[in-house]
């Protein structure tokens, strides 16, 4: 009889397992994902400034934000900052995938070179390129003593081009990194239906026109939603690059947020930063999310 | 992705092949220049840089900057230079590594293999954690440590990144472990073998490929953090890339140039061996993965 019950214990304990044995970290999950996104949220809507305090306020804090010029210069710039990013990206990407797929001599080598920069840190990459393209040690300078004595090259120390220097670090860490996806969308083309095109006489730019890149869609799918989020996401960089400078020029909205939630003491208005930004990934994320699980079953 | 290493049937001729090396070999430049920079100005005296000699080989070679970096460097307020700090962020990697990787074999081995009701809606909801801004979790983030005891601690920081990395190691193990075939799990069961048995003799076995995809993933994203070492680490916990930060911004006395990139190189060296070493492995075991989820 004991044993019976001991053996229906093992059985059941067998089916609960799989459960328990996940639980640890959906537990983590609900908590440290979605109670502290709930409670961002919620924040947001309260008065709090130096620390949480829950003064029910409202939309104030979101009317409050959207007054704020600051505010408005971090999205201005990451309009600016997000459109190039991706854009250069996918083309270069796109560009150095299909010159790698032409039998290349010494591709394992080249994809190394393109693709080592995404193994560094932002502040690493930041700092390089802080300093090569300052006026006073880097390239202005350098071409200078070179004998080109009127060459000129202030962009990370001017607030109209400042930007495009943080456009120009970004591209440079992650473009590699598109080169690889694309490079695989490539590989795994049939090249019966490329073999058939050329006997019909089609030219080169025509089969990569017609057949070759309309067949990347899933590949340019995951390249925008990969560096949408990261542009999002920026933060790093800035820092290391530029600190959000000159002025205000290379703010982006995560550095607005901490500065506002940590610096000015102006938490609520942080935290309902910090919600825009959610509501954005999460505007991309989820149909992208949704559809390729919904395929996958 | 029988095919994915099949060569392509295009064609081209040979002023256009010329071309094409011609760019590839111009980026490739784009891609080096920086690494030239800070290795070539890390061991050359100040006034050759300042001089506007960046571009140029050191016409005195001196691994005096490599010293300093490491070793007295002003960080801070403290003369410690980057050595502390990078132990730190040793302390930091490695539990965390291995805790969400174990983590993350263990859900995509549930996932693929226990199925039950809503599982994918919960994997939905852990991929989805992957690609928040992690700024909508800072705030409670720094109140729940205060809670735990964890603020400004090495073992805060482990939790922290343990909690964001499960997403991605649960999706590789989960892609991984889809592909293997289950008929071998239901004939084990049949013979006996409970939950653990069949996860230790029969999956991990075959996991190599993808516990490198996992490993380097998590250890390049750990050691490359910023955002969390910034918010949540104390005096003593703080990660190298939050010392790099404070070494090269810091607005007090001469800019030692030389010293700043020798610590970028200090901070980047690990994740560039592990990359050098180990990424060929990387790159085939998400190919491994990718097969079909």
């Amino acid at each position: 009889m004991a044993m019976q019950a001991n053996a229906d214990f093992k059985t059941r304990l067998q089916t609960l397992l799989p459960k328990l044995v996940l639980s640890p970290s959906l537990a983590l999950m609900l908590v440290f994902v979605y109670g502290f996104i709930l409670f961002s949220v919620y924040l947001s809507f309260t008065d709090s400034r130096l620390l949480p305090s829950y003064g029910w306020v409202g939309f104030e804090n979101y009317s409050k934000l959207w007054r704020l010029s600051h505010w408005e210069t971090s999205l201005i710039n990451m309009a600016v900052f997000a459109s190039l990013y991706i854009t250069i990206c996918t083309f270069l990407g796109l560009g150095l995938a299909i010159f790698l797929d032409q039998k290349i001599r010494a591709e394992g080598m080249l994809r190394t070179i393109y693709l080592y920069p995404m193994a560094l840190s932002f502040i690493v990459t930041g700092t390089a390129w802080k300093w090569f393209l300052d006026p006073g040690i880097g390239l202005e300078n350098v071409m200078q003593s070179w004998g080109w004595t009127s060459f000129e090259f202030d962009w990370i120390k001017n607030r109209d081009f400042a930007i495009y220097t943080v456009v120009l670090a970004a591209v440079w860490q992650t473009s590699g990194f598109v080169m690889a996806m694309f490079l695989a969308g490539l590989r795994g083309i049939d090249n019966e239906i490329l073999k058939a095109a050329q006997m019909d006489g089609a030219s080169n730019w025509n089969l990569y026109r017609r057949i070759i890149i309309p067949q990347l869609r899933p590949a340019f799918l995951s390249a925008f939603v990969i560096l949408s989020h990261l542009a999002i996401k920026t933060f790093d960089l800035v820092i290391a690059l530029t600190g959000g400078g000159p002025g205000r020029a290379t703010e982006l909205p995560a550095t607005f947020m901490y500065s506002y939630t940590f610096s000015r003491n102006q938490m609520g208005i942080g935290a309902a930063s910090a919600t825009i930004m959610l509501m954005t990934i999460a505007a991309i994320m989820i149909p992208y999310l949704y559809a390729e699980l919904r395929e996958k079953k | 992705m029988s095919v994915a290493s099949q060569d392509t049937a295009i064609r081209t001729g040979r002023a256009v092949r010329v071309l094409i090396y011609l760019v590839l070999v111009l980026f490739s430049l784009f891609y080096l220049l920086p690494l030239y920079v800070m290795v070539v100005n890390s061991v050359k005296p100040l006034d050759e840089i300042t001089g506007g000699g960046m571009m140029n080989l050191p016409q005195v070679f001196t691994i005096e900057p490599w010293l300093k970096a490491w070793s007295s460097a002003q960080i801070g307020v403290e003369p410690t230079g980057l050595s502390p700090y990078f132990w730190n962020s040793i302390k930091m990697v490695v539990p965390a590594v291995a805790i969400s990787t174990v983590l993350g074999a263990l859900n995509g081995y549930v996932l693929t293999k226990w199925r039950f009701k809503y599982d994918t809606i919960l994997f939905g909801l852990m991929l989805f954690a992957c690609f928040i801004p992690f700024q909508i979790v800072l705030i409670p983030m720094a109140r729940m440590l205060g809670l735990m005891g964890l603020a400004g601690t090495t073992s805060g920081l482990v939790l922290v990144h343990v909690v964001y990395g499960i997403g991605f190691t649960t999706l590789y193990f989960r892609n991984y472990y889809a592909v293997f075939p289950t008929e071998l799990i239901r004939a084990a069961q049949i013979d006996g073998a409970g939950f653990f048995q069949i996860f230790w003799r029969i999956l991990l076995p075959s996991s190599g490929p993808i516990a490198v995809v996992s490993v380097i993933w998590q250890f390049t994203n750990i050691w490359n953090d910023f955002l969390f070492g910034a918010s949540f680490a104390g005096a003593d916990s703080q990660p190298m890339t939050v010392a790099l930060n404070n070494l090269v911004q810091a607005s007090h006395g001469v800019k030692e140039y030389n010293v700043h990139f020798a610590g970028a190189i200090l901070a980047a060296l690990p994740t560039l061996l592990v990359y050098i070493v180990a990424g060929r492995y990387f790159v085939r075991g998400l190919m491994a993965g990718s097969v079909k989820g």
